[in-house]
């Protein structure tokens, strides 16, 4: 670990909720100063209540829990004051125009007006939606919505913004715009909390990972160390007809490090998919179809909890 | 920042939506008592005895019943904007989730937006005010310190329907409200005929709503002939009545928002 001061540091933080449903339970973790640290894992897991914790709008059950260096339970008003969030539902002001809406969330921050007028005219430029400044928010699509929000995430000149699945419900091209800004925000030099479900996303933007399933943290990394850790260097991907995979009982044994069995494909973790599917055509099992590919957060996440991200 | 800039903001965020269509407001706030004045005032108040006016106080039926309007008025605007528009902006349109995101907390919200409708209330009192004046139904300049008196009223209900809003998980609790609370006090509150026609034990429970201490003042007011003795009992009534109110909004906004 590096001696760099963490900018949020939790340990054994705890959600439990007044029906007595434990949403968080004890994790431990440290978010580095200009770094993009994501948590991966399914609906239910807990990132979205471990990231209302961390932005003060959820309180602390138990465990210790330091934002910039403050505490949320008595530091709550500072710390929000020096947070971007950008929230998994959109909560824009859809009674205020576009502009407006930057401008009257810079006035909560108590900006002075001169320099929210200008910070608005820098943001709206960085999302690119400079042309729709005076549009009510209403009719604006889905990813232009959410990069309003991100703008509005930013009129503070946050130290640490958080994001709570970014780009869930866009569509592929609005997702790989607010990525392009997102990795231009990191280059910049901001501290992101991302959470998310989807596996392309966390390796995209991610420099370090947790992965959360059932309320705890499972595996912790950098994309690419966990994908060492957890998976091998390549996966092939074998679909049988359902005669063939019936009279399957063990003809793929010893083929690869592991065989994961899904409902519609086997997965051989290997470190050389191409010689393992020679293997495999050598055993005479007839194939429908074949696919090498590199292993993925997707197959890091089967392993260590047995399910998919995105069910 | 203190709370109160912070409830500034809250307020000017309203005013900011507010200004586009405040023409709009301010022309159904002169509309409305000109048209109930003259259909309940000259078109009911013709039908009565001018003989024996001694139950209004030996003034016309109208100039009884304006006062009495602009006091439910008061209440019936404050009910729209703390129902609906306040649930919205906690479930629906998530404002307050965006806002608490920020430096701004819960009572600066429950102040700024009680500081609102103050506001919108004062306005639609004044122009009420202006109509009973073009009316001739107010007597003394002192008739002024009616707008005041009706912004007390509208907040005191404010506060305390904010406080029912937001432990709603829906709108639907909404209509028990207007049927059962706002519509009974709307009608016995002293607003259309005195109290005294009323049976003893309804009396009774007129005395105890806050409506009846509200009409009380306003008509003392613009009639220049408030009961100085009973004054500051009414006047409490509804100070008690924002000061829980506030206090029981603040606690369940808060309760809601950390859910």
């Amino acid at each position: 670990m590096s001696s760099q001061p963490s900018l949020v540091h939790a340990r054994g933080l705890t959600k439990r909720y007044a029906n007595g449903f434990t949403a968080v339970d004890g994790v431990d973790f440290d978010v580095r100063p200009g770094k993009a640290f994501g948590f991966l894992g399914p609906n239910g897991a807990g990132k979205t209540s471990t990231m209302r914790m961390i932005a003060c709008s959820s309180p602390v059950t138990e465990g210790t829990l330091s934002v910039i260096g403050m505490d949320p339970r008595t530091q709550a008003r500072e710390i929000k004051a020096k947070l971007g969030v950008v929230p998994q539902i959109d909560n824009l002001d859809t009674e205020l125009s576009v502009r407006e809406n930057l401008e009257m969330y810079a006035r909560y921050f108590d900006i002075p007006r001169e320099v929210a007028s200008k910070r608005t005219d820098e943001l709206l430029e960085f999302v690119q939606l400079d042309e729709r400044a005076k549009d009510r928010v209403e009719p604006l699509s889905g990813g232009m919505k959410r990069r309003l929000t991100i703008a509005r995430a930013l009129i503070n000149d946050p130290d640490l913004v958080i994001l709570d699945e970014p780009t869930t419900g866009l569509d592929p091209q609005a997702r790989h715009l607010l990525w392009e800004r997102l990795y231009q925000l990191k280059r910049r030099g901001a501290t992101l909390i991302i959470t998310t479900h989807y596996m392309d996303e966390a390796e995209q933007l991610c420099d370090h990972l947790v992965v959360m399933d059932k309320a705890k943290i499972v595996a912790e990394g950098s994309p690419r160390q966990l994908i060492d850790d957890h998976a091998t260097r390549e996966v092939l991907e074998l679909r049988f007809t359902d005669a063939t995979r019936a009279a399957l009982n063990g003809k793929l044994d010893g083929l690869a490090d592991r065989i994961e069995e899904l409902p519609d494909r086997h997965l051989l973790y290997t470190d050389n998919g191409e010689h393992t599917l020679e293997q495999v055509n050598q055993r005479q099992i007839p194939i429908e179809s074949a696919l090498v590919r590199r292993a993925s957060m997707e197959d890091v996440f089967l392993r260590l909890t047995g399910r998919s991200l995105v069910e | 920042m203190t709370t109160l800039a912070a409830s500034g903001h809250v307020w000017q965020r309203n005013w900011l939506v507010y200004k586009r269509l405040w023409y709009r407001s301010l022309a159904f706030g002169f509309l409305q008592p000109v048209l109930f004045l003259t259909a309940m005032g000259i078109g009911i108040g013709a039908l009565l005895s001018t003989d024996d006016l001694t139950a209004f106080g030996g003034v016309p039926y109208i100039d009884w019943l304006g006062p009495g309007l602009l006091s439910a008025m008061a209440m019936q605007t404050a009910t729209f904007e703390s129902t609906y528009p306040i649930m919205n902006k906690i479930m629906w349109g998530r404002n307050y989730e965006a806002m608490l995101s920020t430096p701004l907390g819960v009572r600066s919200i429950v102040i700024g937006e009680l500081a609102w409708m103050a506001f919108r209330i004062g306005s639609l009192a004044a122009i009420f005010l202006m109509v009973l004046t073009a009316f001739g139904i107010t007597r003394s300049p002192l008739a002024i310190l009616a707008v005041p008196v009706a912004m007390l009223i509208g907040t005191s209900f404010a506060a305390c329907l904010v406080a029912f809003t937001a432990t709603q998980k829906n709108d639907v609790g909404f209509s028990a409200i207007f049927r059962f609370v706002v519509n009974p006090l709307f009608l016995f509150s002293g607003t259309f005929f005195p109290l005294t026609q009323l049976p003893d034990a309804l009396q009774a429970i007129a005395w105890a709503t806050p409506l009846f201490h509200g009409v009380q003042l306003v008509r003392g007011l613009v009639l220049s002939d408030l009961n100085l003795a009973a004054a500051p009992l009414h006047l409490a009534y509804l100070l008690v009545m924002l000061g829980v109110g506030v206090v029981l909004a603040d606690r369940n906004l808060r309760r809601r928002m950390a859910g």
